[in-house]
């Protein structure tokens, strides 16, 4: 995936960033192919917004090179700013400017005019909102609006920062509905950030985790879950008692994490047969008795508890 | 690189601008009514003639049996040409003596009998001007000298006194050589609305301008603004023009204001008036985009702004004349944005001041603008 192709829409390069005392993104290569939707999730602090940011151009990278397009930001910045649209972590528009007002004002950049603004308004569906001042917009209405702010140019990639969070399930659903629709219309390619596994399996073809400011793994998410040698996650508690911060011991053939208050816990198993009695008489033999257990389908957090003994979004 | 403007882009930012600031109520009140209502205080406040009052202590004679007052020449005065007061109680005045005058405003004098310790006492402490002793058969008048209102009370006092005793019973008061000044362009109100004007100019640029890019910023709406193919340019032009537009209609109803109330006229060209307006616009603008160039917090901002703004409202003249201040001085304060502006305002206003004079104040008004407004471009942080 890292190779270079004419395909690629977005290429980054061993790109580094530093803040005052903070290593925010170290060494991280990837690319988007033409047409593809690509998830970066990661923990608060991964460094998400600094790469998404450094691929705006809205921060410049202390080392490594990024192309838009095979081009560089250097001398293109007009051709590049109409092609791609964005949508930041977060941004306050003007507040006693109407929705219909601020898709205007946004629309002029583009030298486009009210027509399109018309398309916008139904997109994203705030026809009934278009003579409300910003301020009086709901959360859901806001990122709609800061979504048909993104789409208005009709960019062929777009680079949204966290766009559905914060947001009510169903608040979420119809920001997905509008990046579904606008795909089918586009040919148009995305980095989108996120937290939540559900937006990544559902919107993206491709998958990035990122923590530390480095790329923990990348694929699709079957090759991610897959790539863990089929192992299986069980999650179980206990009767009458938390489990105890030590449950994990080095030498078992098993790996154990459990949340922070020791409610919870998951054991990642290789094979079952095998394996499982074992886990039970270790449990036993703690001086613990298993209350509930339910064996699940891998998600993209446990990969990631697996690879880092953190969760996600804790 | 200069690059076309764009107008339908620049009309859009300008229209968004002015909408902005003019759905925010405080704006029409803050920017417009509340510099009528400061002019309209302070101009009756000093331009109508109030009743000055003056106490004044005298020191009281020891009133044996037989006590008469025909060798304590003071007292004579008094029972003769004050009004005694009748509740008299020791914490009250005993004599009363009105001037009245309607061209300088009338003077009300109180005269209150104590004992001489008293009496110094209360001399320091400024609440008597002056201590008027007569025990010694002859009239000793007692204040500091340095106390310009002293000496004047002093003056009354001693010139009614020497009146009635010599022409007794005739009036006291010639009419002769006192023309008071009342002519248009001599009033306080005269000075005082031209500093209104350009005190409201300095502000409104200071604070709409910076503050708006500095609360944009801190919003990252400017770092979402210019993460479009807009015009940074284009946005400032926007910012500036809808703000000096708002200015010219705040002095203009504050010189309607000033002209129907109290009869306040541009005795100059206003063609120059204009000019000098503008060049003080573009100077404000060009500070207001320097100091807001870099931060992003409405606090330091605020420190900013404030350490602009400050130093002038105190030194520039505007409610009172900067003449008062230290000789050396005078040089540097003249020199400050505001007090170019203002002394040239007001001479266009007052003095009948036309191109000639405001040339060269315009002129670096401009400059400086220019300069600030390059500078500022220049460390300006979009993101
Ligand atoms: N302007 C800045 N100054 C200093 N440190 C910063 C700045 N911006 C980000 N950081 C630091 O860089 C690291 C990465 O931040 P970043 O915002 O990229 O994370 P993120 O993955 O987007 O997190 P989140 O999911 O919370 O949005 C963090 O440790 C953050 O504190
Ligand atoms: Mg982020």
């Amino acid at each position: 995936m890292a190779k270079v192709t004419a395909e690629n829409v977005i290429e980054v390069r061993d790109v580094w960033k530093s803040f005052k005392s903070v290593q925010a993104v170290r060494g991280v290569s990837m690319s988007v192919p033409r047409g593809k939707f690509i998830a970066l999730v990661g923990p608060n602090g991964a460094g998400k917004t600094t790469l998404v940011e450094m691929i705006e151009n809205i921060r410049r990278p202390d080392n490594g090179e990024i192309r838009i397009l095979g081009k560089k930001w250097k001398g293109n910045e007009e051709e590049l700013r109409r092609t791609i649209g964005i949508s930041l972590q977060q941004t306050y528009f003007i507040d006693k400017l109407t929705v219909y007002e601020t898709l205007r004002l946004f629309a002029s950049f583009f030298d486009l005019d009210r027509e399109r603004v018309e398309e916008i308004i139904n997109l994203t569906g705030l026809d009934e909102k278009r003579k409300s001042y910003v301020i009086n917009l709901s959360g859901g209405q806001r990122q709609r609006l800061a979504l048909g702010i993104a789409l208005i140019n009709h960019p062929a990639i777009l680079l949204l920062d966290e766009p559905t969070t914060g947001l009510d399930p169903n608040a979420r659903y119809e920001i997905w509905n509008i990046l579904k629709s606008y795909r089918k219309t586009s040919e148009a390619s995305m980095i989108l950030t996120t937290h939540y596994m559900e937006e990544a399996e559902t919107l993206c073809d491709y998958i990035i985790l990122m923590d530390q400011g480095k790329i923990l793994r990348e694929g699709t998410l079957q090759q991610l879950l897959e790539d863990d040698k089929g192992e299986k996650v069980i999650e179980f508690t206990v009767e009458n008692s938390l489990i105890p911060p030590d449950i994990d011991k080095p030498g078992l053939p098993f790996k154990i994490t459990r949340d922070q208050e020791g409610q919870k816990a998951w054991v990642t198993i290789k094979d079952f047969d095998e394996q499982m009695p074992l886990f039970l008489t270790y449990i036993k033999s703690e001086g613990l008795s298993i209350k509930h257990l339910e064996c699940r389908k891998k998600t993209l957090d446990d990969l990631f508890i697996s690879l880092t003994g953190r969760r996600i979004d804790g | 690189m200069v690059k076309r403007i764009k107008p339908y882009q620049l009309w859009q930012l300008t229209s968004a601008t002015a909408k902005e600031l003019l759905r925010e109520p405080g704006v029409i009140f803050w920017g417009i009514v509340f510099p009528v209502l400061m002019a309209l205080g302070l101009g009756l406040a000093f331009t109508k003639k109030a009743v000055t009052v003056r106490k004044i202590a005298v020191v009281a004679p020891e009133r044996t049996e037989g006590f008469s007052v025909s060798h304590l020449p003071f007292h004579e005065f008094l029972d003769k040409y004050g009004k005694k007061n009748t509740v008299a109680s020791t914490e009250d005045y005993m004599w009363r003596v009105d001037i009245r005058d309607d061209k300088l405003g009338d003077y009300e004098f109180l005269f209150y009998e104590m004992d001489r310790n008293t009496a110094v006492m209360l001399l320091k402490r400024g609440t008597v001007s002056i201590i008027i002793d007569d025990t010694s058969g002859e009239t000793e008048y007692h204040f500091d000298p340095l106390n310009s209102d002293a000496h004047l009370t002093y003056l009354k006092i001693s010139g009614l006194a020497a009146s009635v005793r010599g022409k007794a019973e005739t009036d006291y008061q010639s009419e002769d050589e006192v023309r008071p000044l009342t002519l248009s362009g001599t009033r306080y109100i005269d000075f005082l609305i031209p500093g209104l004007i350009t005190m409201g100019i300095m502000m409104s640029c200071m604070w709409g301008i910076s503050y708006t890019i500095i609360e944009k910023r801190s919003k990252k709406l400017l770092r979402r603004m210019v993460a479009t193919p807009m015009r940074k340019s284009h946005f400032l032009i926007a910012l500036i023009t809808v703000r000096v537009t708002l200015n010219f209609i705040e002095s203009f109803v504050l010189f309607l204001f000033a002209f129907l109330v109290f009869d306040v006229r541009i005795q100059g060209s206003l063609p120059a008036l204009i000019i000098i307006f503008l060049a003080g616009n573009i100077a404000f603008a060009g500070i207001a985009v320097f100091v807001s160039s870099h931060t992003s917090n409405t606090e330091v901002g605020n420190g900013l702004i404030n350490f602009v703004v400050m130093p002038m409202m105190v030194l520039s003249g505007i409610f009172f004349s900067y003449h008062n201040f230290p000789e050396w001085s005078l040089p540097v304060i003249q020199k400050l944005p505001l007090t170019m502006l203002t002394d040239a305002v007001r001479s266009i206003f007052n003095e009948g001041a036309g191109f000639s004079f405001i040339a060269m104040p315009a002129l670096i008004l401009v400059a400086t603008g220019a300069i600030f407004f390059a500078a500022g471009l220049k460390i300006f942080k979009w993101y």
